[in-house]
């Protein structure tokens, strides 16, 4: 109880000096301290993810990876001369009511370009106050088509949808021989119950058959549904859906003895789920967006630097998680990142509309490789997805998966 | 048929006993205060965070008596804290001061933990992995129902034959003459949220031994459930607490074994508003006055 | 006959007042320097404003505790957003579903021959569709809960807005509500903007404010009708009202009824606001946040919802944020701020403000009242009696 006590006198304290410093008027931008250059110019980046609420897991690894870029590259060149990169980070707290705020106050601080979000749906939100503004915005994970279409303000550096649906309706067969599938997704929820119609249309159109189902929020009990699956004779699960969610779906299969693989989208790529898996007999596959053992020479570059950077401040270790672990959305931040500050210096200006029409021309060689933007959706031009297995407490490498023609 | 339907049964009846723990800390609140304690479901996730951070650092031995008294302290705080001081104020108020405190409790679960789902330690033996009639399972399934015939049957011993019991069952007959009666009714209002957190401790280590990742909303729906499930078995009655809990866990897994799974949450609800409707005193209630 | 007098010189006064607002508001949106933060907390305090005041119709001034605010919001926003979605664009919004999307839009049908008075047309025309479908379902649930009490009646509603979130992105309604997906592309604030020649004139704050002035207006009427005066006799007590010879089933419905249906044009609103919904924000939390507001604007006052719904959309989405971020003051690094502080110290003003100030900013009083004698001595007697 001595820590409640002492918790509620630092509340006031806190109370105290965030009031002082409120007065005092002190900046409370954030992100690394990179206006050290003292006199040079600065070009703001808007960083527009959530921190907070369903997501806030993921957004958080997804900033990380944006305040390391930063680190690596702090200034930007534009029109010969040195420009500082300063960061404005927001919390959109994964909702979509709140996301027109939090946009908003990017585009109050007058931000040239926006990296996010996490999810598809805040960004959906957030996309006409952005548009209206005319500022570019790059999301870095979210990979609903609906984000990019009909804005031409929004590009992204991930793969969509669509595409990942029926990768994993490919894995699923070419790996497993899989004709039965049990696909589970929560109910309410854009991204999960996306992601598994587009795999039931890929799996039924490969000559499988698809048992679908959807959990309602706030559920703990998947019991009954790894039974649903077990009984419908299923030859995988396909579940694309939050990792928290995903920790109790794999300890509930492991404890009722389901030996049939279990797969999942890019958001499984995470330490929720090597805890999960860690001890049990529980095969778990996902797609992601790019192999932190990739020996090619960026990817390698990028994640023992990252680690690096990580190990060497506590904090940032706990926000990612609590380990060191490169998750494929800390990748997609950084090339965000990377792939912003290249069409700034294409555009040699500050100004949204000209990166905008800069970013159609760029060609960058990122992390998850390279990056060129599709001419009137803006979305990357990504033919393959990697497949990772999560194995007592790391995830190996499986193969390269493409789609099936 | 008889084993695709037993696993939905076992899931039902394991998660109904659960619900049912924490069921009875609201019906017992409920009976002397006429208080939903909308808190209730974050102080059991609390219990969770609580084992979470307990066995990072110590023996289960000494974290899980540690964690069951530290839940009963939260209890009696967050009831000295938002309710004590609005015993005299109308009933809204009370209900209003209830959901800012889970508002309060909910925050700043998310600001201490980060947001991030937290992985809840195995207890040994009751974690392991056992198989009846066929089909596997946790431990902690088999147990639950067990181990909460045994808790209320303690509880119900406590509040027939003991004096703080006596003064528990005059207070829910009538608040105002047990207090003329020199009952120490603030001692009593304790006694009663101890109870209750302690029970919703227990529920919490069944809970999450079966469902492991603890975020700061887990609590919000099994706490609403279970508050369907006191007032289907009548408000104020601990039987019947019991009994709601279980049938709604019962019913909830083997709709979702129907195939409806999408309609199971709106279920419980439904079933509520129906029973409310139709019987709105509950299926057990005890004393009917002035409470509908 | 004074009476009468005094009262049309209220309504003028109100009148010219709102006015007079909205011509403030449409300079504030169309100047460069105003920072387009407090614009954006304007609109989003105008639609909670009036969600506000329509809860405390319920809770404040029929005492009835409902926390069914969130799932009739719900019902509002969806049916505006189905109705005016362009019809070119359902194909794609609705992508996952073979035949989704109702196949016209309401405000393109009217703006095609009216021109922009038919998008205006339209619009109201979907805010009032949208109010009356969570009226309609506002009438069928109440059929069975308004005979609870209090916390009865709380939960029963709170249950009630549950179903609806499940019910709505249930997958076999997927062609109407396009199941878990956001519906956006709608008719949004920003497209009543009307651009002359390079410029544009922009309405998006004054809209939101037109709006929620004409229904808090007709919420202020109706409380000061007999109606209202209904109201607060079953509020103060039911049974002495049924003496009076209150129908009380039908006073309840009718407060129900029209609460929800203000409830459902704010959801509509919200939509608006948003560009997007999606029935997951409209979580029981939505109703706490609501409730929050009007407890700390004062139960049973107008004014006072509205004057919470601005600090409080103010306060949690603007001015509290420095909280989240980590802050450095010289080499010293300010302890505790990092993210989800704000939420912490917001919770525990919002827990102060329950506790010690009970009554609120505005307790039950209004802006531009007079204080009755009566009201001050019966006061009086309350402080007394505690």
């Amino acid at each position: 109880m001595k820590a409640f006590i002492s918790r509620r006198d630092f509340l006031k304290a806190a109370g105290v000096t965030a009031a002082a410093a409120a007065l005092a008027g002190c900046s409370s931008s954030s992100g690394s301290a990179s206006g050290s250059a003292a006199g040079g110019k600065t070009i703001k980046i808007g960083v527009f993810e959530p921190a907070s609420g369903d997501n806030g897991a993921g957004g958080k690894q997804e900033v990380l990876a944006i305040e390391y870029a930063n680190s690596i590259a702090p200034t930007v060149d534009i029109g010969g001369e040195t420009y500082n990169v300063e960061l404005v980070e927001v919390d959109n707290q994964s909702s979509t009511d709140k996301a027109v705020t939090a946009a908003q106050e990017l585009v109050s601080k007058k931000v040239s370009i926006v990296l996010g979000n996490y999810g598809s749906g805040c960004s959906i939100a957030a996309a006409p106050t952005f548009q209206a503004a005319s500022i570019p915005a790059i999301g870095c994970s979210c990979t609903n088509p609906a984000v990019t279409e009909a804005n031409p303000y929004y590009f992204r550096v991930c793969f969509l949808d669509p595409f990942q649906g029926s990768v994993m309706a490919s894995f699923a067969k070419d790996q497993f021989g899989a004709s039965n599938a049990y696909v589970l997704s929560m109910l309410g929820e854009d991204y999960g119950s996306g992601l598994a119609t587009y795999f039931v249309n890929a799996f039924e159109a490969l000559g499988g058959t698809v048992t679908n189902e959807q959990f309602p929020e706030g559920t703990s009990d998947f019991s009954a549904y790894i039974q649903n699956a077990i009984n419908a004779g299923a030859d995988v699960i396909f579940a694309p859906c939050a990792t928290t969610y995903a920790a109790q779906i794999i300890t509930q299969a492991a404890s009722a003895g389901f030996d049939k693989p279990i797969t999942a989208g890019d958001t499984w790529e995470s330490s929720v789920i090597l805890d999960a898996q860690k001890g049990t007999d529980v095969q778990v596959y996902c797609s992601t967006f790019f192999d932190e053992n990739d020996d090619s020479g960026i990817a390698k570059e990028f994640v023992t630097g990252f680690k690096e950077w990580l190990n060497a401040d506590s904090q940032k270790l706990t926000n990612n998680g609590g380990n060191d672990i490169v998750a494929a959305v800390s990748a997609l931040g950084y090339d965000g990142y990377m792939v912003a500050l290249e069409a700034i210096k294409a555009a040699g200006s500050t100004d949204g509309t000209a990166i905008r029409d800069a970013l159609y021309g760029v060609n960058y060689d990122g992390v998850t490789g390279s990056i060129t933007f599709d001419q009137t959706t803006g979305d990357a031009n990504k033919d393959m997805a990697y497949i990772k297995k999560a194995a007592d407490g790391a995830f190996e490498f499986v193969k390269t998966q493409s789609v099936e023609d | 048929m008889a084993a695709k339907f037993l696993p939905y049964l076992l899931a039902g009846i394991s998660v109904g006993g659960q619900y049912a723990l924490i069921a009875i800390g609201y019906t017992m609140v409920y009976g002397i205060l006429r208080l939903i304690n909308f808190a209730h479901g974050d102080i059991f996730t609390v219990a969770g965070f609580l084992m979470v951070y307990a066995t990072a650092s110590l023996p289960l031995t000494v974290s899980i008596p540690l964690v069951i008294a530290a839940t009963v302290l939260l209890g009696i705080a967050v009831e000295k804290v938002a309710y004590k001081p609005l015993r005299t104020a109308p009933r809204m108020s009370v209900m209003i001061s209830a959901i800012g405190m889970s508002y309060l409790l909910q925050n700043l679960m998310w600001y201490v933990t980060g947001g991030l789902a937290k992985q809840y330690p195995a207890l040994p033996w009751i974690s392991d992995t056992v198989t009846v009639l066929g089909c596997q399972t946790k431990r902690v399934t088999v147990i639950t129902p067990f181990l909460v015939i045994v808790l209320v049957a303690a509880l119900v011993t406590l509040i027939q034959k003991t004096k703080i019991g006596m003064a528990m069952r005059a207070a829910s007959r009538d608040f105002e003459t047990a207090q003329l009666m020199g009952i120490k009714i603030n001692n009593v209002i304790s006694f009663t949220f101890a109870v209750g957190s302690f029970l919703a401790a227990i529920g919490s280590m069944m809970y999450f031994s079966n469902y492991t990742a603890v975020t700061p909303t887990v609590g919000a729906m099994p706490g609403l459930k279970a508050f369907v499930a006191a007032v289907f078995g009548g408000i104020g009655s601990i039987p019947g607490a019991v009994i709601g809990g279980f049938l709604i866990g019962i019913c909830e897994s083997l709709i979702k074994g129907a195939g409806a799974t999408t309609f199971s949450d709106a279920f419980t609800f439904a079933l509520l508003i129906v029973v409310l409707a139709v019987k709105p005193t509950g299926l057990f209630s005890e004393n009917l006055t002035e409470k509908v | 006959m004074t009476m009468k007098q005094e009262k049309k010189r209220i309504y003028l006064r109100a009148a010219l007042g709102l006015i007079a607002l909205l011509a403030v508001l449409l300079a504030l949106d169309n100047l460069s320097f105003v920072p387009s933060m407090l614009l954006t907390v304007l609109r989003k305090g105008a639609i909670y404003a009036l969600v506000a005041v329509s809860m405390n119709l319920l809770n404040g001034f029929t005492g009835l505790f409902s926390l069914g605010q969130a799932g009739f919001m719900l019902l509002g926003a969806y049916t505006y957003a189905i109705l005016t979605i362009p019809a070119a664009s359902q194909k794609s919004i609705y992508q996952r579903y073979a035949n989704g999307g109702i196949g016209f839009s309401i405000p393109e049908l009217l703006s095609k021959p009216l021109g922009g008075f038919g998008l205006l047309l339209g619009v109201i025309f979907c805010l009032i569709l949208a109010g009356c479908i969570a009226a309609l379902f506002a009438f069928l649930i109440g059929l069975p809960v308004l005979k609870l009490k209090s916390d009865y009646l709380a939960i029963a509603t709170l249950g009630f807005a549950e179903i609806i979130r499940a019910a709505v992105v249930y997958e076999g309604f997927g062609p109407l509500t396009n199941g878990s997906n956001l519906l956006y592309g709608f008719t949004s604030f920003s497209n009543f903007n009307i651009t002359l020649g390079g410029f544009t004139l922009h309405l998006e704050t004054v809209m939101p404010f037109l709006f929620s002035g004409i229904c808090i207006a007709i919420i202020l009427l109706l409380i000061n009708s007999t109606y209202g005066r209904a109201f607060k006799a079953i509020r103060d007590d039911e049974i002495a009202a049924e003496a009076m010879g209150i129908n009380l089933a039908s006073h309840k419905r009718m407060s129900f009824i029209i609460s929800s249906f203000f409830a459902g044009i704010s959801g509509a609103m919200l939509a608006m606001y948003q560009a997007s919904v999606q029935a997951t924000t409209f979580k029981s939390s939505m109703t706490y946040e609501i409730l929050l507001i009007v407890v700390i604007g004062g139960i049973g006052s107008v004014s006072g919802s509205i004057i919470a719904s601005f600090l409080f959309i103010a306060s949690s989405e603007w001015l509290l944020r420095f909280l989240d971020n980590e802050t450095w003051i010289g080499g010293f690094r300010v302890p505790l701020l990092r993210s989800g502080f704000r939420m912490v110290v917001f919770s525990v003003i919002i827990m102060a403000v329950v506790l010690f100030f009970r009554k609120g900013i505005m307790g039950d009083r209004e802006l531009f009242q007079k204080k009755p004698a009566s009201a001050a001595k019966a006061a009086k007697k309350e402080v007394r009696s505690k």
